[in-house]
């Protein structure tokens, strides 16, 4: 009953919210939302986009647009589940 | 006393409940009658909705967009719309052939009965053009729609009912055999006869009919109980399906198959899952709750595997059933809207089948049943995608049978919603210049309305292509569309409202020519359009375009139909409220007409006249101002029906409350404040409405009242004193209503008198009554304040505890004239009042103690309240809790916390969570007070927290959480940390409550130290071996990722690359 409770919402929670997770996910599932939580982070702040500008000598914008591109496949290839 | 005896009943008779009891006896109300009463729904259905019965679920039609192979057999949508053309065209040729030998003059395409339009109206007002039903020559007439389309034969549930009463009759009257003979008489002194020989028992059937039923049954008294299983042949159980709480007879149609116990080794795979479907859906039908969730979810789950055809052959006749119930119907469509989104693209083949159950919902009276019904058909557009919708639904556009034509734009509407205007624009436009027949352009329109109806204002952005599509329909030949034409464009204005004239201005003229052309419903309808078009204009067109429908309205000012009354009233309503429109126009051209045709008894009869007269004419004093109206109607308030008095009295009150008094004149206001005190006076039935009226007046004219003040107090001292009880309260309930004026008007001696009068009435029987006498007195307390209030207070008092709202102001204004020891009395009393079964009651009492503790101190009233604590009752405690939490917030914390801690060491379970509970709400209420204590409680809660007691643990969770919030941003962090680690091992709590608790302590703790925290306790347990153990750390991740997702970032801990994939986030390592 607990596990029920306890779980009941988080299809739902899932579908909210891309990046929470469940007793099954794995390293790679976990390490690529934060990633893209990180990018998205770092465009939504605007100093620190401006720091990272500055460090690497590039536009603000292409550090954006870069940023955008990384978070398709952040961390590489994804691991295949083993299940 | 002379008043006392007419009040109060002799002191010898019976108790005045007793009385009321055998007074009550007669009307012989029957609480549960309502719910005895059927619930199916089809018993509270009129005729129209019956119509639903006479369509079929038709056969699975193909779908063209599937993959692969598509089955030969099915129909597509060249068929379907060959047979609706059939469908349309055998009557017409019938008719014609009927008609044939009669010379027809009336040579009209349609052959459709014409509504006249001075028949009485429907009760519908957009069902203006239901036409009536044709009988069809090759069907065989229905004797009633009860029938039940599906291939089993029903029993109708009467008839059930009477072979119950045959079987059990018979089993009666069967002859007594030879061994019940032998049983009932005895063994000796008797002879067994042999019967002579030529005797021949008579068994013609006939004297059997004859024969008189036995009332007693065959073998003497029989406990009904043991009979129950025997007299119905219903099962206590379904095989694997287990204990139902109910199955009913009807049920036996659809389950039957469950009950043949046949063996399930021997049945083919379909027929299995036919079975399976069938007992989850019994399941969810008549299961109890949990069952009923479970066989949900275990529908939803297996949908792709059971395939979409087995389960809506299963579902859909079942909601077909005559026999459904409300509820049944619900949780049956809940079955479809999980299925639909599992089945997805597989549900196209049965579109149809679906819409002909669900579309009736579209049109059900109850509103939860029709968002039901939206809910669902928008799902199942999304599942199926707009192509096949439009190929699904485009034949019944312009079906014979106006049910189905209705329901189907109001599908289409729904369909529009989900997948936006645009995409079925075009489609629209098609179907409204449709040139086959005038059902399909006057559906199309129909549409158009309904979209306007369902999404509001988000028309706007399409307005002009919707106007344009069915703006050709105002001058159509046919007269239905002109009119649906007219009410689409009127519901489309009133979504705009109030943007878009300008999407408008293609209708502009054959609307204002139309009205002088049409007479009847058309013109109805096209002033209704014009009614919603008007208030969008600016005010010069408003003002020009209102004197040219004016002559029209004021011509049909007259008009017998109820129907056209109420478009007139509504359209001038809108006219006047518009700003082009001068107070002048108003007052020459409208008012006198209005007034001759409008302010009239007869109106004031019917409920939905009466309030559109009201509402009317009180827009038309936003413009011509108060004396103009008011001055009309004020000598109505002596007339002599009292509906129409209380229509005066209404109308009086809403001008006077929105506009004011100022404008009334001194010889009105002596007219209005005689009619106002005739029509109070002359009331029969003691109405609210009468009441706001007298008070609104007295307050809008304040100051000027002060002459008539002697008058109105001598009213109402004489219905004080009246025999029936609601008119005392009534003039109560208007002595709370005026006492700010009465203060106004410096009378405060008259106040006075009012007080001692109403303290007199305090023996008043009935408790309504004393409540209203009780809130005059308050009223006045306030007004006169305490120390000028005649009676004294103190005489007050003693006699009111019950009023403990009356005592909790008066402890809070004027506690210094009450002595410290009676308010102690008063805080015993008040004890009891925590019983109460009224919320209010207990509300007002804690808010009551609040102000004691104020006034006298807290500690003698948290002794008292302390000591409560230790009482059985869990209620009662509970509000000590709340009250000990309020004296804390009113008398500050460190007044009430060293006693309250000192409590916690009473080794006992109750008393121990009481004080954890008010430590709850307290630290709830201080808020950021809060910082100065958490190092004090701090250790009491270590101990709470580490307690065996799980509600210990609990209730100290839910300290910590409030306490947390608190104190956010306040530098406490040190203590929340040590609190934290003893909350973190109660994590694995599987009570729902505690976890609950639990998981809040965890969220405000979140908010009080920072995520980074939390953070880093939750990472040791993300990956941890044990499933347990990872559910509840990513549940705990998960809030914390939810509330903080942002403020994360930085603190996720740095995971290396590995050889195939790189997890560094290198960002953060940049340094400048």
């Amino acid at each position: 009953m607990d596990r029920f409770n306890l779980n009941s919402q988080l299809e739902h929670l899932q579908s909210k919210y891309v990046g929470t997770g469940h007793a099954d996910t794995n390293k790679f599932e976990w390490m690529v939302n934060q990633h893209r939580d990180s990018y998205a982070s770092y465009i939504g702040h605007h100093a620190l986009i401006s720091y990272f500008s500055v460090a690497q000598n590039e536009s603000i914008a292409r550090v954006k647009f870069e940023f955008v591109e990384k978070m398709l496949q952040p961390c590489g290839m994804p691991v295949p589940r083993d299940e | 006393m002379a008043t006392e005896d007419i009040r109060r009943p002799a002191t010898y008779t019976a108790p005045s409940e007793v009385f009321e009891d055998l007074v009550g006896d007669d009307e012989e109300i029957d609480p549960f009658k309502q719910r005895t009463g059927s619930r199916r729904i089809i018993d509270r259905q009129n005729e129209y909705h019956a119509r639903m019965f006479n369509r079929v679920i038709s056969p699975e039609r193909m779908d063209p967009f599937a993959e692969g192979d598509v089955k030969g057999d099915t129909r597509s949508y060249a068929d379907v719309m060959r047979e609706r053309r059939w469908d349309m065209e055998t009557p017409t040729v019938e008719d014609s052939k009927s008609s044939s030998e009669w010379s027809r003059t009336d040579d009209e395409t349609s052959s459709v009965s014409k509504s006249r339009w001075d028949e009485t109206p429907r009760t519908t007002d957009d069902e203006m053009d239901t036409p009536r039903k044709r009988s069809r020559w090759d069907v065989t007439p229905q004797v009633s729609t009860k029938k039940s389309r599906w291939d089993e034969t029903p029993t109708h549930p009467t008839v059930q009912m009477a072979q119950r009463w045959e079987k059990d009759l018979d089993a009666r009257n069967r002859p007594l055999s030879d061994e019940e003979l032998d049983a009932m008489f005895p063994a000796t002194g008797y002879k067994i006869l042999e019967p002579p020989a030529g005797y021949v028992p008579i068994r013609t059937p006939a004297r059997k009919l004859m024969a008189t039923p036995t009332p007693m049954a065959a073998d003497g008294f029989v406990m009904l109980e043991e009979d129950r299983n025997q007299t119905y042949d219903l099962p206590a159980e379904i095989p694997g399906v287990g204990n139902l709480p109910f199955f009913k007879q009807e049920d036996m149609q659809h389950f039957g198959k469950l009950l043949d116990d046949k063996d399930e080794s021997e049945l083919s795979v379909e027929e299995l899952k036919e079975r399976k479907i069938m007992r989850l859906l019994l399941k969810i039908k008549n299961g109890t709750p949990p069952m009923r969730k479970t066989a949900l979810r275990q529908i939803t789950d297996k949908a792709r595997d059971f395939g979409a055809g087995p389960l809506f052959n299963q579902i859909l006749p079942l909601l077909m059933s005559q026999n459904l119930e409300d509820q049944e119907r619900h949780l049956l469509v809940k079955v479809i809207d999980r299925i639909l989104y599992k089945l997805d693209a597989l549900v196209r083949p049965y579109v149809h089948k679906i819409l002909v159950v669900i579309e009736p919902l579209l049109i059900d009276e109850d509103y939860f049943a029709r968002c039901e019904g939206r809910e669902i058909i928008s799902n199942l557009s999304k599942a199926a995608g707009l192509p096949t919708m439009i190929a699904t639904m485009r034949p019944d556009i312009d079906h014979v049978d106006e049910y189905v034509r209705n329901t189907t734009a109001r599908a289409f509407s729904v369909v529009a919603s989900a997948h936006g205007i645009p995409a079925l624009l075009p489609f629209l436009k098609a179907v409204c210049k449709s040139k086959k027949s005038w059902q399909a352009r006057h559906t199309g329109i129909k549409i158009v309305q309904q979209i306007a109806i369902l999404m509001g204002c988000a028309v706007l952005p399409h307005l002009k292509n919707l106007v344009e599509a069915i703006a050709h329909g105002l001058e159509d030949e046919q007269q239905k569309v002109r009119t649906i034409t007219a009410l689409a464009i009127a519901a489309l204005a009133e979504a705009a409202a109030p943007y878009g004239i300008e999407s408008f201005d293609s209708v502009l003229k054959p609307l204002w020519t139309g009205i002088r052309k049409h007479r009847g419903k058309g013109l109805a309808a096209f002033l209704k359009a014009i009614g919603y078009i008007i208030p969008l204009m600016d005010a010069e067109y408003a003002n020009y375009y209102t004197k040219e429908v004016m002559i029209i309205l004021i011509r049909e000012f007259q008009s017998p139909d109820e129907e056209m009354k109420k478009i007139v009233l509504k359209v001038v309503k809108q006219c006047a409220a518009t700003d082009g429109v001068q107070p002048q126009y108003i007052k020459e051209e409208i008012l006198p007409e209005f007034f001759k045709n409008f302010w009239v008894r007869r109106m004031a009869l019917d409920r939905r006249n009466y309030r559109q007269v009201v509402e009317t004419t009180v827009e038309l004093a936003q413009k011509v101002g108060v004396t103009e109206i008011v001055g009309r109607i004020v000598e109505d308030l002596k007339d002599e029906s009292e509906p129409y008095r209380k229509m005066v009295m209404e109308t009086v009150e809403k001008v006077v409350s929105q506009l004011g008094a100022a404008d009334i004149d001194t010889r009105l206001e002596e007219v209005l404040i005689d009619g106002i005190l005739y029509a109070f006076q002359e009331q029969t039935v003691e109405d609210i409405v009468m009441l706001n009226g007298f008070g609104t007046v007295v307050n809008a004219l304040g100051l000027r009242v002060k002459p008539y003040l002697q008058q109105i107090t001598s009213t109402i001292l004489w219905r004080l004193n009246n025999k029936s009880a609601k008119v005392r309260q009534q003039a109560a309930d208007l002595i709370s209503r005026i006492a700010v004026v009465m203060k106004t008007c410096g009378e405060e001696k008259l106040m006075g008198h009012l007080g001692v009068v109403l303290y007199e009435y305090l023996g008043e029987e009935y408790p309504e009554v004393l409540g209203s006498i009780l809130g005059g007195l308050k009223s006045i307390v306030n007004v006169i304040g305490m120390s000028s209030m005649t009676p004294p207070i103190k005489d007050l008092l003693p006699l009111q505890e019950s009023c403990i709202d009356l005592v909790g102001r008066i402890a809070d204004r004027g506690a210094e004239f009450v002595s410290a020891r009676e308010w102690m009395r008063i805080c015993f009393e008040l004890l009891d009042m925590l019983k109460a079964h009224k919320k209010g009651i207990r509300r007002a009492t804690v808010n009551t103690f609040g102000y004691i503790a104020k006034a006298i101190g807290p500690q003698d009233v948290l002794a008292t309240l302390l000591n409560n604590l230790k009482v059985q009752e869990r209620q009662n405690r509970v509000c000590t809790t709340v009250a000990i939490a309020i004296v804390a917030e009113t008398c500050a914390p460190f007044t009430v916390l060293p006693a309250l801690m000192n409590e916690y060491r009473v080794p006992e379970l109750n008393v121990q969570n009481g004080v954890l509970k008010s430590l709850s709400f307290l630290f709830e209420y201080i808020g950021e007070m809060g910082k100065d204590y958490i190092y004090a409680v701090t250790p009491l809660l270590e101990d709470a927290l580490m307690d065996r007691d799980l509600v210990h643990r609990q209730t100290a969770c839910t300290t910590v959480k409030h306490m947390s919030l608190g104190v956010f941003g306040l530098g406490c962090e040190d203590a929340l940390l040590h609190l934290l680690n003893y909350v973190w091992p109660n994590i694995f709590e599987t009570s729902p409550h505690v976890i609950n608790a639990v998981m809040e302590a965890i969220e405000g703790l979140r908010v009080a130290i920072g995520p980074a925290t939390v953070l880093q306790y939750t990472l040791q347990g993300l990956f941890h071996p044990a499933r347990k153990v990872r559910e509840i750390y990513w549940k705990i991740y998960n809030n914390l990722y939810i509330g903080a997702q942002d403020a994360l970032i930085p603190y996720y801990p740095r995971i290396e690359d590995d050889e195939r994939n790189n997890y560094e986030r290198y960002e953060l390592s940049m340094w400048l």
